[in-house]
């Protein structure tokens, strides 16, 4: 005897069911993406269908803001002429003296048979918009695969670091800020050398040197830029500012808040760094090997 | 009951383009460039709308278009695959279990059901991101719902709009 209801009522399975199957899917998704790093080719593909759409809801902003460029008064454009025009003198200048300490320290290099530092290309791109996700803190940038963009490649503006491209995708590209909680940086106090690693808060305009001892020295107005020992980051780019330095002698280490220096959540247009460093072979460890600094990978 | 004592007009049969339409054009706003605070208020407008098209036809859309729907938004936010696809596939069983339920309170008791529903699939968001090992963002990740429960209303009746027949006029 056949007990099942006849078709016309038949309406598949019950929705707790169809819950229990699309929640273990899901589920299986978020497994396979947060532990194993499996699923960059259904991103990809879902990012193109969605990509059109991305285009068209930026649309209306973007013939906004034309609108808003048309109608620029000209007294803004006087001034803003002006002001460029000094900025350009000051910077010529500079330019002078850098080529000359540039060329200089080639030829020190040389005599001293040093490595040569490798000159950084770069690619402007315009930051399409905030990343939406409220628990990272991010940027999309209208640069991609298409324009021979890495993950790993850091992304800087006039002032400075601001972070490190992290996903691409054909025609975009994912930029995680220095100020997310999952992103470090390595740094160079420019006072006295010393070498330290900072990490973003997770909140706007605030940054923190991690693992710092208590009588280290650092101290408030310090200026961090990049060290270059991780092969990720150029040396000498600017990053932050120490706001803040807090020794506790309860805690392990000292608390050194920084700011970022370059304008992090406040810009248009951004530069992507295409720099390769050719870090030579690691030597082979030693018997007793300390184990070396771990290049962290993008 | 709601419209116990009102006339009521017999609807036409929803068009399954309209709803296709009214879901893209959803996830069209969710894409918009929002930045600042409004991104932070922001309502999630494809929740939204997956949840009004489970509790008014939870024969037309479910969960097939909870999922898609959901994996576009995560690829789309550049977060963890599969974290909007969950909250939504929960938010249209909700919708689907409790879609006689809701339909037979007046507009304001519907929203008071609206609100926790999208509370919750926050709530979902936040605890697999809480497992993966994110910051919890701070308690304006909770307005976007209270606002989009304030646009159920003005939401329904538009989405209604489509549906309510034309008077013939050489009808007698």
């Amino acid at each position: 005897m056949d007990y099942t209801p006849p078709p016309l009522f038949n309406r598949g399975p019950t929705p707790f069911v169809r819950l229990l199957l699309c929640a273990l899917l899901s589920i299986g998704l978020l497994i396979a993406d947060a532990r194993l790093d499996y699923l960059d080719g259904i991103r990809q593909v879902v990012a193109v269908v969605v990509y059109p759409l991305q285009r068209l809801a930026g649309t209306p902003a973007s013939i906004f803001d034309r609108i808003g460029d048309f109608f620029v008064t000209q007294a803004r454009l006087r001034n803003d002429n002006t002001r460029l025009g000094e900025q350009n003198l000051q910077n010529a200048a500079k330019l002078r003296q850098f080529e000359a300490l540039s060329a200089e320290n080639t030829h020190l290099r040389d005599l001293l048979t040093a490595r040569q530092k490798f000159p950084a290309g770069t690619l402007m791109a315009e930051v399409l918009y905030a990343g939406r996700d409220p628990f990272t803190r991010r940027v999309i940038i209208d640069k991609g695969l298409q324009d021979d963009i890495k993950a790993g490649q850091p992304v800087i503006d006039e002032i400075g670091v601001i972070g490190q491209i992290t996903r691409v995708y054909p025609w975009l590209s994912e930029v995680t800020l220095i100020t997310d909680k999952d992103q470090v940086v390595p740094v160079q106090n420019l006072r006295n050398g010393l070498r330290a690693v900072l990490g973003g808060t997770g909140n706007d305009g605030e940054l923190e040197l991690k693992f710092i001892p208590l009588n280290a020295d650092f101290q408030t107005g310090d200026q961090l830029v990049t060290s270059g020992i991780d092969a990720v980051y150029p040396p000498g780019l600017p990053v932050a500012q120490v706001s803040n330095v807090e020794r506790n002698a309860a805690y392990l280490f000292a608390r050194i808040t920084c700011k970022p220096l370059a304008g992090v959540s406040s810009h248009a247009q951004v530069l992507v760094v295409n720099w390769e460093n050719k870090v030579p072979e690691r030597p082979q460890p030693a018997e007793k090997s300390t184990g070396g600094k771990r290049r962290r990978g993008s | 009951m709601q419209n116990e004592s009102r006339p009521q007009t017999i609807l036409l049969p929803v068009k399954p383009l309209f709803i296709a339409f009214t879901l893209v054009a959803a996830l069209l706003a969710n894409l918009l460039p929002w930045s600042g605070w409004p991104l932070a208020i922001k309502p999630d407008f494809v929740a939204l709308i997956v949840l009004h098209w489970c509790i008014l036809q939870p024969r037309r859309a479910g969960f097939t278009v909870a999922m898609l729907f959901g994996l576009a938004m995560d690829v789309a936010d550049g977060s963890l695959l599969g974290q909007h696809a969950l909250a939504y596939s929960m938010l249209a069983f909700a919708g689907i279990v409790l879609h006689r339920r809701v339909l037979s309170f007046t507009m304001k008791d519907q929203i008071l059901h609206v609100i926790p529903l999208l509370l919750a699939n926050d709530v979902i968001v936040l605890v697999v991101r809480k497992l993966a090992g994110g910051e919890f963002p701070g308690i304006t990740y909770f307005c976007g719902s209270i606002i989009a429960g304030a646009l159920w209303m003005p939401l329904c009746y538009l989405l209604k709009l489509p549906q309510i027949p034309t008077p013939d006029p050489d009808h007698v």
